[in-house]
Protein backbone atom coordinates (compact mmCIF):
# COMPACT_ATOMS: atom_id res chain seq x y z
CA UNK A 1 0.00 0.00 0.00
CA UNK A 2 3.07 2.26 0.20
CA UNK A 3 3.35 3.78 -3.26
CA UNK A 4 1.21 2.14 -5.91
CA UNK A 5 0.35 5.58 -7.32
CA UNK A 6 2.37 5.51 -10.51
CA UNK A 7 1.18 2.17 -11.83
CA UNK A 8 -2.41 3.04 -11.00
CA UNK A 9 -2.21 6.31 -12.89
CA UNK A 10 -1.33 4.60 -16.16
CA UNK A 11 -4.31 2.25 -16.04
CA UNK A 12 -6.46 5.14 -14.88
CA UNK A 13 -5.46 7.20 -17.90
CA UNK A 14 -6.16 4.33 -20.25
CA UNK A 15 -9.57 3.81 -18.64
CA UNK A 16 -10.23 7.52 -18.79
CA UNK A 17 -9.92 7.55 -22.61
CA UNK A 18 -12.38 4.68 -22.86
CA UNK A 19 -14.87 6.34 -20.49
CA UNK A 20 -14.52 9.64 -22.34
CA UNK A 21 -15.15 7.89 -25.67
CA UNK A 22 -18.21 6.08 -24.33
CA UNK A 23 -19.60 9.26 -22.79
CA UNK A 24 -19.14 11.24 -25.99
CA UNK A 25 -20.79 8.43 -27.97
CA UNK A 26 -23.71 8.30 -25.53
CA UNK A 27 -24.25 12.07 -25.49
CA UNK A 28 -23.90 12.20 -29.28
CA UNK A 29 -26.36 9.36 -29.77
CA UNK A 30 -28.91 10.85 -27.38
CA UNK A 31 -28.61 14.30 -28.97
CA UNK A 32 -29.07 12.80 -32.43
CA UNK A 33 -32.13 10.87 -31.24
CA UNK A 34 -33.57 14.00 -29.66
CA UNK A 35 -33.03 16.05 -32.81
CA UNK A 36 -34.74 13.51 -35.05
CA UNK A 37 -37.89 13.48 -32.89
CA UNK A 38 -40.86 15.30 -34.41
CA UNK A 39 -41.39 18.64 -32.67
CA UNK A 40 -44.97 18.14 -31.52
CA UNK A 41 -45.01 14.65 -30.09
CA UNK A 42 -48.06 14.05 -27.93
CA UNK A 43 -46.88 14.10 -24.32
CA UNK A 44 -48.34 12.58 -21.20
CA UNK A 45 -48.06 15.78 -19.17
CA UNK A 46 -51.31 17.25 -20.43
CA UNK A 47 -53.27 14.06 -19.84
CA UNK A 48 -51.87 13.81 -16.34
CA UNK A 49 -52.58 17.47 -15.54
CA UNK A 50 -56.12 17.35 -16.88
CA UNK A 51 -56.95 14.24 -14.86
CA UNK A 52 -55.24 15.24 -11.60
CA UNK A 53 -58.57 16.30 -10.00
CA UNK A 54 -59.81 12.71 -10.39
CA UNK A 55 -57.05 11.49 -8.09
CA UNK A 56 -58.40 13.65 -5.24
CA UNK A 57 -54.98 15.19 -4.62
CA UNK A 58 -54.05 18.63 -5.93
CA UNK A 59 -50.34 18.13 -6.47
CA UNK A 60 -49.89 16.62 -9.97
CA UNK A 61 -46.55 15.09 -8.99
CA UNK A 62 -48.16 13.16 -6.14
CA UNK A 63 -51.05 12.19 -8.40
CA UNK A 64 -48.67 10.68 -10.94
CA UNK A 65 -46.33 9.04 -8.42
CA UNK A 66 -48.89 7.54 -6.08
CA UNK A 67 -51.92 7.06 -8.29
CA UNK A 68 -51.46 7.09 -12.07
CA UNK A 69 -48.07 5.40 -11.94
CA UNK A 70 -48.27 3.85 -8.49
CA UNK A 71 -46.55 0.76 -9.86
CA UNK A 72 -43.27 2.66 -10.34
CA UNK A 73 -43.36 3.99 -6.80
CA UNK A 74 -44.18 0.57 -5.39
CA UNK A 75 -41.07 -0.80 -7.08
CA UNK A 76 -39.00 2.15 -5.83
CA UNK A 77 -39.99 1.37 -2.26
CA UNK A 78 -39.04 -2.25 -2.93
CA UNK A 79 -35.64 -1.16 -4.32
CA UNK A 80 -34.87 0.68 -1.05
CA UNK A 81 -35.61 -2.49 0.91
CA UNK A 82 -33.45 -4.51 -1.49
CA UNK A 83 -30.58 -2.06 -0.98
CA UNK A 84 -30.66 -2.64 2.77
CA UNK A 85 -30.82 -6.42 2.29
CA UNK A 86 -27.82 -6.25 -0.06
CA UNK A 87 -25.79 -4.16 2.39
CA UNK A 88 -26.68 -6.36 5.34
CA UNK A 89 -25.62 -9.47 3.48
CA UNK A 90 -22.23 -7.95 2.61
CA UNK A 91 -21.32 -6.01 5.78
CA UNK A 92 -22.80 -7.98 8.62
CA UNK A 93 -22.18 -5.82 11.68
CA UNK A 94 -21.61 -2.13 12.02
CA UNK A 95 -21.07 0.20 14.91
CA UNK A 96 -23.98 2.59 15.17
CA UNK A 97 -22.99 5.59 17.19
CA UNK A 98 -20.22 7.73 15.79
CA UNK A 99 -20.07 10.15 18.74
CA UNK A 100 -18.48 13.21 17.26
CA UNK A 101 -16.46 15.29 19.78
CA UNK A 102 -18.99 16.37 22.37
CA UNK A 103 -19.04 20.14 22.01
CA UNK A 104 -21.86 22.18 23.56
CA UNK A 105 -22.66 23.72 20.17
CA UNK A 106 -23.20 20.37 18.48
CA UNK A 107 -25.19 18.90 21.38
CA UNK A 108 -27.47 21.92 21.69
CA UNK A 109 -27.93 22.23 17.95
CA UNK A 110 -28.85 18.58 17.52
CA UNK A 111 -31.23 18.65 20.51
CA UNK A 112 -32.98 21.67 19.03
CA UNK A 113 -33.08 20.50 15.46
CA UNK A 114 -34.09 16.83 15.86
CA UNK A 115 -37.67 17.48 17.08
CA UNK A 116 -38.01 20.19 14.44
CA UNK A 117 -37.00 17.71 11.75
CA UNK A 118 -39.72 15.29 12.88
CA UNK A 119 -42.27 18.07 12.41
CA UNK A 120 -40.82 19.15 9.06
CA UNK A 121 -40.79 15.55 7.80
CA UNK A 122 -44.40 14.99 8.82
CA UNK A 123 -45.43 18.35 7.41
CA UNK A 124 -43.78 17.62 4.05
CA UNK A 125 -45.65 14.32 3.94
CA UNK A 126 -48.98 16.01 4.67
CA UNK A 127 -48.23 18.85 2.26
CA UNK A 128 -47.48 16.39 -0.54
CA UNK A 129 -51.17 16.03 -1.37
CA UNK A 130 -51.54 19.64 -2.46
CA UNK A 131 -48.08 21.18 -2.85
CA UNK A 132 -44.56 19.98 -3.62
CA UNK A 133 -43.57 17.42 -1.00
CA UNK A 134 -44.54 13.87 -0.18
CA UNK A 135 -43.22 10.61 1.17
CA UNK A 136 -39.80 10.74 -0.46
CA UNK A 137 -39.08 14.32 0.60
CA UNK A 138 -40.41 13.74 4.12
CA UNK A 139 -38.52 10.45 4.33
CA UNK A 140 -35.32 12.15 3.24
CA UNK A 141 -35.70 14.69 6.06
CA UNK A 142 -36.24 11.82 8.52
CA UNK A 143 -33.17 10.11 7.05
CA UNK A 144 -31.17 13.28 7.67
CA UNK A 145 -32.49 13.27 11.22
CA UNK A 146 -31.28 9.69 11.63
CA UNK A 147 -27.81 10.53 10.32
CA UNK A 148 -27.50 13.52 12.67
CA UNK A 149 -28.70 11.42 15.59
CA UNK A 150 -26.24 8.65 14.82
CA UNK A 151 -23.39 11.11 14.35
CA UNK A 152 -23.99 13.12 17.51
CA UNK A 153 -25.43 10.37 19.76
CA UNK A 154 -27.07 12.90 22.05
CA UNK A 155 -29.55 10.31 23.30
CA UNK A 156 -29.30 6.54 23.23
CA UNK A 157 -32.62 4.72 22.81
CA UNK A 158 -33.71 1.91 25.17
CA UNK A 159 -32.97 -1.69 24.21
CA UNK A 160 -36.41 -2.49 22.77
CA UNK A 161 -35.93 0.23 20.16
CA UNK A 162 -33.73 -2.11 18.15
CA UNK A 163 -36.60 -4.56 17.69
CA UNK A 164 -38.61 -1.86 15.93
CA UNK A 165 -36.04 -1.36 13.18
CA UNK A 166 -36.92 -4.33 10.99
CA UNK A 167 -40.69 -3.79 11.12
CA UNK A 168 -40.05 -0.11 10.32
CA UNK A 169 -37.97 -1.14 7.29
CA UNK A 170 -40.71 -3.24 5.73
CA UNK A 171 -43.86 -1.37 6.78
CA UNK A 172 -43.74 0.92 3.72
CA UNK A 173 -43.63 -1.88 1.17
CA UNK A 174 -46.06 -3.99 3.18
CA UNK A 175 -48.70 -1.25 3.44
CA UNK A 176 -48.26 -0.40 -0.24
CA UNK A 177 -48.69 -4.05 -1.28
CA UNK A 178 -51.69 -4.56 1.02
CA UNK A 179 -53.43 -1.49 -0.38
CA UNK A 180 -52.49 -2.46 -3.94
CA UNK A 181 -54.03 -5.91 -3.52
CA UNK A 182 -56.97 -4.82 -1.35
CA UNK A 183 -58.34 -2.48 -4.03
CA UNK A 184 -58.58 -5.46 -6.39
CA UNK A 185 -61.34 -7.10 -4.39
CA UNK A 186 -64.39 -5.04 -5.24
CA UNK A 187 -63.57 -6.10 -8.80
CA UNK A 188 -60.90 -3.51 -9.52
CA UNK A 189 -57.37 -3.75 -10.81
CA UNK A 190 -54.05 -3.82 -8.96
CA UNK A 191 -53.34 -0.33 -7.56
CA UNK A 192 -56.53 1.13 -9.08
CA UNK A 193 -57.78 3.11 -6.09
CA UNK A 194 -61.52 3.77 -6.00
CA UNK A 195 -61.73 7.57 -6.56
CA UNK A 196 -63.68 8.36 -3.40
CA UNK A 197 -61.05 6.60 -1.25
CA UNK A 198 -58.01 7.65 -3.30
CA UNK A 199 -56.79 10.43 -1.03
CA UNK A 200 -57.04 8.39 2.17
CA UNK A 201 -55.33 5.40 0.61
CA UNK A 202 -52.55 7.57 -0.82
CA UNK A 203 -52.05 9.16 2.60
CA UNK A 204 -51.95 5.73 4.26
CA UNK A 205 -49.40 4.40 1.79
CA UNK A 206 -47.27 7.54 2.06
CA UNK A 207 -47.34 7.57 5.88
CA UNK A 208 -46.04 4.02 5.97
CA UNK A 209 -43.51 4.76 3.24
CA UNK A 210 -42.14 7.84 5.00
CA UNK A 211 -41.20 5.72 8.03
CA UNK A 212 -39.54 3.06 5.90
CA UNK A 213 -37.68 5.60 3.78
CA UNK A 214 -36.38 7.47 6.82
CA UNK A 215 -35.22 4.31 8.60
CA UNK A 216 -33.77 2.86 5.38
CA UNK A 217 -31.69 5.97 4.64
CA UNK A 218 -30.36 6.04 8.20
CA UNK A 219 -29.44 2.34 8.08
CA UNK A 220 -27.78 2.84 4.69
CA UNK A 221 -25.59 5.43 6.40
CA UNK A 222 -24.76 3.05 9.26
CA UNK A 223 -23.86 0.52 6.58
CA UNK A 224 -24.45 -2.81 8.33
CA UNK A 225 -26.61 -4.61 10.85
CA UNK A 226 -26.54 -2.57 14.07
CA UNK A 227 -24.50 -4.53 16.60
CA UNK A 228 -26.23 -6.03 19.61
CA UNK A 229 -26.13 -3.97 22.78
CA UNK A 230 -25.35 -0.94 20.66
CA UNK A 231 -28.98 -0.20 19.80
CA UNK B 1 -32.75 39.52 -18.35
CA UNK B 2 -31.32 39.40 -14.83
CA UNK B 3 -32.83 35.93 -14.38
CA UNK B 4 -31.25 34.74 -17.61
CA UNK B 5 -27.92 36.04 -16.40
CA UNK B 6 -28.32 34.25 -13.07
CA UNK B 7 -29.30 31.04 -14.87
CA UNK B 8 -26.21 31.24 -17.04
CA UNK B 9 -24.10 31.88 -13.95
CA UNK B 10 -25.68 28.83 -12.31
CA UNK B 11 -24.85 26.65 -15.31
CA UNK B 12 -21.26 27.88 -15.40
CA UNK B 13 -20.74 27.34 -11.65
CA UNK B 14 -22.34 23.88 -11.97
CA UNK B 15 -19.90 22.88 -14.69
CA UNK B 16 -16.93 24.29 -12.79
CA UNK B 17 -17.85 22.59 -9.51
CA UNK B 18 -18.53 19.29 -11.32
CA UNK B 19 -15.09 19.53 -12.92
CA UNK B 20 -13.33 20.24 -9.63
CA UNK B 21 -15.30 17.58 -7.74
CA UNK B 22 -13.95 15.02 -10.22
CA UNK B 23 -10.41 16.27 -10.70
CA UNK B 24 -9.27 17.56 -7.33
CA UNK B 25 -6.45 15.47 -5.87
CA UNK B 26 -7.67 15.62 -2.25
CA UNK B 27 -10.64 13.29 -1.84
CA UNK B 28 -12.02 15.33 1.09
CA UNK B 29 -12.05 18.45 -1.08
CA UNK B 30 -13.76 16.41 -3.79
CA UNK B 31 -16.54 15.36 -1.40
CA UNK B 32 -17.07 18.89 -0.11
CA UNK B 33 -17.26 20.26 -3.65
CA UNK B 34 -19.65 17.45 -4.56
CA UNK B 35 -21.98 18.49 -1.72
CA UNK B 36 -21.90 22.08 -2.94
CA UNK B 37 -22.53 20.78 -6.47
CA UNK B 38 -25.60 18.89 -5.22
CA UNK B 39 -27.05 22.02 -3.64
CA UNK B 40 -26.48 23.93 -6.89
CA UNK B 41 -28.23 21.12 -8.81
CA UNK B 42 -31.16 21.54 -6.40
CA UNK B 43 -31.22 25.25 -7.30
CA UNK B 44 -31.22 24.30 -10.97
CA UNK B 45 -34.25 22.04 -10.38
CA UNK B 46 -36.04 24.96 -8.71
CA UNK B 47 -35.31 27.09 -11.78
CA UNK B 48 -36.71 24.29 -13.95
CA UNK B 49 -39.91 24.50 -11.85
CA UNK B 50 -39.50 21.07 -10.33
CA UNK B 51 -39.55 21.81 -6.57
CA UNK B 52 -40.29 18.16 -5.72
CA UNK B 53 -37.11 17.02 -7.40
CA UNK B 54 -35.21 19.95 -5.89
CA UNK B 55 -36.13 18.86 -2.37
CA UNK B 56 -35.18 15.26 -3.03
CA UNK B 57 -31.91 16.36 -4.62
CA UNK B 58 -30.97 18.65 -1.72
CA UNK B 59 -31.80 16.04 0.92
CA UNK B 60 -30.68 12.81 -0.74
CA UNK B 61 -28.37 13.81 -3.59
CA UNK B 62 -26.44 16.34 -1.60
CA UNK B 63 -27.01 15.72 2.11
CA UNK B 64 -27.22 11.97 2.53
CA UNK B 65 -24.87 11.10 -0.32
CA UNK B 66 -22.40 13.60 1.13
CA UNK B 67 -22.69 11.98 4.55
CA UNK B 68 -22.21 8.52 2.98
CA UNK B 69 -19.14 9.69 1.05
CA UNK B 70 -17.63 11.31 4.16
CA UNK B 71 -18.16 8.16 6.23
CA UNK B 72 -16.67 5.91 3.55
CA UNK B 73 -13.74 8.32 3.29
CA UNK B 74 -13.02 7.98 7.01
CA UNK B 75 -13.44 4.19 6.76
CA UNK B 76 -10.91 4.19 3.89
CA UNK B 77 -8.45 6.22 5.94
CA UNK B 78 -8.82 3.89 8.92
CA UNK B 79 -8.22 0.86 6.70
CA UNK B 80 -5.16 2.53 5.16
CA UNK B 81 -3.75 3.41 8.59
CA UNK B 82 -4.25 -0.19 9.73
CA UNK B 83 -2.55 -1.55 6.63
CA UNK B 84 0.43 0.76 7.08
CA UNK B 85 0.72 -0.09 10.78
CA UNK B 86 0.71 -3.84 10.10
CA UNK B 87 3.27 -3.34 7.33
CA UNK B 88 5.60 -1.49 9.71
CA UNK B 89 5.27 -4.31 12.23
CA UNK B 90 6.13 -6.77 9.49
CA UNK B 91 9.27 -4.77 8.58
CA UNK B 92 10.45 -4.80 12.20
CA UNK B 93 9.72 -8.48 12.76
Amino acid sequence: MAKPDRGDDVTLNRGRGLVLGLTVALVGGLSAALLTLPANTPRLAETALSRTPESEVLNPVTAVLLNFRGYDTLLEVAVLLLAIIAIWSMARQARVWIKLPDTPVLATFVRLVLPLMVIVGGYLLWLGADLPGGAFQGGAVLGGLGVLWVAAAVWLPPAWFRRLLRPALVIGLLAFLLVAVAVMFPGGLLLAYPPEQAKNLILLVESAAVISIGVTLTLLFIGGIPTRGDA
Amino acid sequence: MILLGLDLLLVIVLLISAWFALTTADLLHGVVIFIAFGLLVALAWVRLQAPDVAMAEAAVGSGLTGALLLSSLSAMRRAQARAEASKKEGDVG
